[in-house]
């Protein structure tokens, strides 16, 4: 199952090295990290989502990670009430004759254009993770020429 | 950052020794090496730390090892940069496993260098990381005396760990004339956990409803100093208690109530116990698989309370009920004090200890060899079960835990969760550093003994008066057990068909040596550990030995082999007719 993780660690050296080898040990597959400064510019905040098998297997886990000495706080939000968003940069195969279509099929999805020639747009989407599935499925048929996620970034309503 | 103004200037290295000895070091273990000369220069004629010169790092951290686990002290380390430094990882590992307190200083290449691959350079820290509490490079010469302070205090705190300090070559020669604040700045570190008061009242409800209670002692015991409350709480309920490997002497032996070691190669009266309970009060320990052997079966029918400093560890191996953060001491001390609740298990406690007597640790004994049993027995009565302990790994580990009458908390220096072979000769010297008024008894095999037996040198130089007794059955003795029960006697390179004489070993190393063949004058010759000289004492044993009772790897605690009971219902099991002296 998937679970987001929310944690907010000290912002030293290899602090996300530390974390990151507790997930490595158990053998947890990390589906996306995202890592930033906060408003105290000595703490990150991070944001992973991550895959395992219980939930007895994740509270565990983040048991083991507030144990790390660098660890302010580490919480499960995945049934919180959270807002989570990640942006994806999709570089498309958009040859003049297709391009129309291709721009009516994604209007919906309220992205931004932020680079265009002869062959190919670049296209951003700011939104949570199943929005920007979707909007990976619909323009994969077109030819996906480069990809990159930031990953989700998020915390608890309220 | 607040600063401190120094009145003379100092170099990185003073201000290491003397943040140590204002924090109450007086000896470390160490091998010096070209990033930590600066270190040494200094050490050399700094007074008030005494420095131990092993013969190998691993050597080093075992020494700090036996020092911190007999003493409850932090063991200091100071080592090289790299191979001295990679040298340690056994010792660092095995003191994480063994929530050992140890201070581990490594060299480094100077800061221009780190990370370009320079001579004698290794990524410490990131090899460390994963086997240490915490661990620090120390960048700023200004920063020494915070982070040694703040390292000592994570060390020896909360639960118990090694910590490592990466110290760079220039870091530690710069001097400096002011330095940082050195106030410990840990604000996320909770070092003293307090007991939920309402979950420790579940504890006691529970106990008041159920028939077959049960506590485990565990290594945590003796870390949080809790031994005379745990014997108050087990006197005050009259509840039996299984010993972990680790928790051996926290209730003496000759307790009644004390079933003995629990697990693998524990009684056959604690595992029955540990299968039978419907409710486990769990001290200290973290429910380590040679305890619990298989955790989806383990105590199917009981409650579980586990009490814990570590929150990691409550539900980490087996479901827990009452789960309890919380020191050790603090907590016993709340449930010994409270209102004593209504209990009836009169009768559960009789059918246990029945159980310890109708199953009690045996052997055969015969006249053609020695059997290791009965010379630990032995060892046990001349020493009136008061000697420190110390253990390699392997067979004469777990012999030495069946048969030695412990009665002391921190008796038994071993290795428990990494199971280290090389870890007694230096453990046991720094046991006797620690406790040099104390009988030393080292045991260990002729597998882990040609592992660290380097460390012998000590013994004459230092006056480390240990007993080391040399069990030998000429061969690895738990993987021949293994191989001879579970891979169909196909023993693959676990007999040893060429060995060194290693009573021309001691000879080298300047001590006293002998060798004991015949069990029919072991007793008497035995009598001999009452000198007060190092001395190596090889006793030949068969090669045949096993340790027994087994229970399997990933079996039931009851599905127990070889076990003898006293009114004959079954057969002896032990060492074959089959002797072969290599």
């Amino acid at each position: 199952m998937r679970r987001m993780i929310i944690a907010r660690l000290h912002n030293v050296t290899g602090i996300l090295n530390r974390f990151t080898a507790v997930l490595n040990r158990r053998q947890v597959n990390i589906i996306s990290i995202s890592a930033g400064v906060t408003e105290n510019q000595e703490l990150t905040h991070t944001t992973f989502v991550v895959e395992v098998d219980s939930l007895g297997e994740i509270e565990q886990i983040i048991k083991q990670l507030n144990r790390l000495i660098d660890v302010i706080e580490v919480a499960d939000i995945t049934d919180l009430p959270h807002v989570a968003r990640e942006v994806v940069l999709i570089k498309v195969s958009a040859p003049p004759e297709r391009r129309a279509e291709i721009f009516t099929m994604i209007d919906p999805f309220r992205v931004n254009v932020v680079d265009v020639n002869r062959e190919n747009v670049t296209i951003q989407l700011t939104g949570d993770s199943d929005k920007i599935e979707a909007l990976i499925d619909l323009l994969i048929p077109y030819g996906i020429i480069r990809m990159a996620r930031t990953g989700s970034a998020g915390f608890e309503r309220g | 950052m607040k600063k401190i103004k120094l009145k003379t200037a100092k170099s990185g290295s003073q201000l290491v020794l003397e943040t140590l000895k204002d924090l109450g070091v007086d000896i470390i273990f160490g091998y010096p090496g070209g990033a930590m000369l600066p270190l040494y220069d200094a050490i050399h004629g700094f007074e008030g730390i005494q420095h131990i010169l092993a013969r190998h790092e691993q050597g080093a951290v075992h020494e700090a090892e036996g020092y911190a686990k007999s003493s409850g002290k932090v063991g200091v380390v100071v080592v090289t940069s790299g191979p001295g430094a990679t040298n340690t990882v056994t010792g660092i590992a095995d003191a994480y496993l063994d929530s050992v307190p140890l201070l581990v200083f490594t060299g480094q290449v100077g800061r221009a260098s780190i990370g370009k691959d320079a001579f004698q350079e290794a990524d410490t820290v990131g090899i460390t990381a994963p086997i240490t509490k915490y661990s620090y490079q120390i960048r700023d010469t200004a920063d020494i005396p915070r982070i040694v302070t703040e390292a000592y205090y994570l060390a020896h705190t909360g639960r118990p760990g090694p910590v490592e300090i990466d110290l760079p070559k220039d870091v530690s020669t710069i001097e400096v004339t002011e330095i940082n604040d050195p106030k410990i700045n840990l604000p996320n570190y909770h070092a003293t956990e307090h007991a939920d008061k309402n979950q420790l009242s579940k504890l006691l409800t529970q106990l008041s409803v159920s028939k077959k209670p049960l506590v485990i002692a565990g290594g945590g015991i003796n870390y949080a100093e809790a031994t005379e409350e745990l014997r108050a709480f087990i006197d005050k309920y009259h509840i039996p208690v299984v010993s972990t490997l680790l928790g051996l002497g926290t209730v003496p032996v000759e307790n009644p109530l004390q079933l003995g070691m629990g697990g693998m190669h524990g009684s056959y009266a604690s595992n029955m116990a540990l299968v039978e309970a419907d409710y486990i009060i769990n001290f200290g320990s973290r429910f380590d698989d040679r305890l619990v052997s298989n955790p989806t079966r383990f105590a199917e029918n009981a409650v579980v309370a586990h009490i814990d400093i570590d929150p990691a560890e409550l539900g980490k191996i087996v479901k827990t009920q009452i789960p309890i953060v919380s020191d050790l001491k603090e907590a016993l001390q709340i449930l010994v004090s409270a209102d004593r609740v209504t209990t009836d298990f009169d009768e559960w406690t009789a059918h246990v200890l029945e159980n310890k007597h109708r199953a009690p640790f045996s052997y055969g004994k015969v006249n053609d060899f020695i059997r290791p049993q009965q010379a630990i027995e032995w060892i046990g009565q001349y020493t009136d079960g008061d000697a420190i302990i110390v253990t390699d790994v392997g067979q004469h580990q777990m012999w030495a835990a069946q048969y030695y009458p412990y009665k002391n908390p921190r008796q038994l220096i071993t290795s428990g969760g990494m199971g280290t072979m090389g870890f007694g000769v230096p453990a046991a010297i720094g046991a006797k550093l620690a406790h040099p008024d104390k009988n030393v008894i080292l045991f260990v095999g002729d597998g882990g003994f040609q592992m660290t037996n380097q460390e012998l040198a000590l013994l004459n130089g230092y006056h480390i008066p240990i007993k080391v007794v040399l069990v030998n059955n000429h061969s690895l003795g738990m993987v021949r057990q293994w191989q001879e029960s579970f891979y169909d006697e196909r023993r693959s390179q676990s007999v040893f068909d060429a060995e060194p004489n290693f009573q021309l070993l001691a000879e080298a190393y300047g001590i006293k040596h002998l060798k004991l063949e015949d069990p029919k004058t072991l007793s008497e010759e035995l009598k001999i550990l009452s000198e007060d000289v190092p001395m190596l004492i090889e006793i030949n044993i068969s090669q045949a030995e096993q340790v027994l009772p087994m229970v399997p790897a990933g079996a039931h605690n009851d599905e127990i082999l070889g076990v003898y009971f006293t009114d004959g219902t079954d057969a002896i099991t032990g060492a074959s007719e089959e002797v072969n002296h290599a």
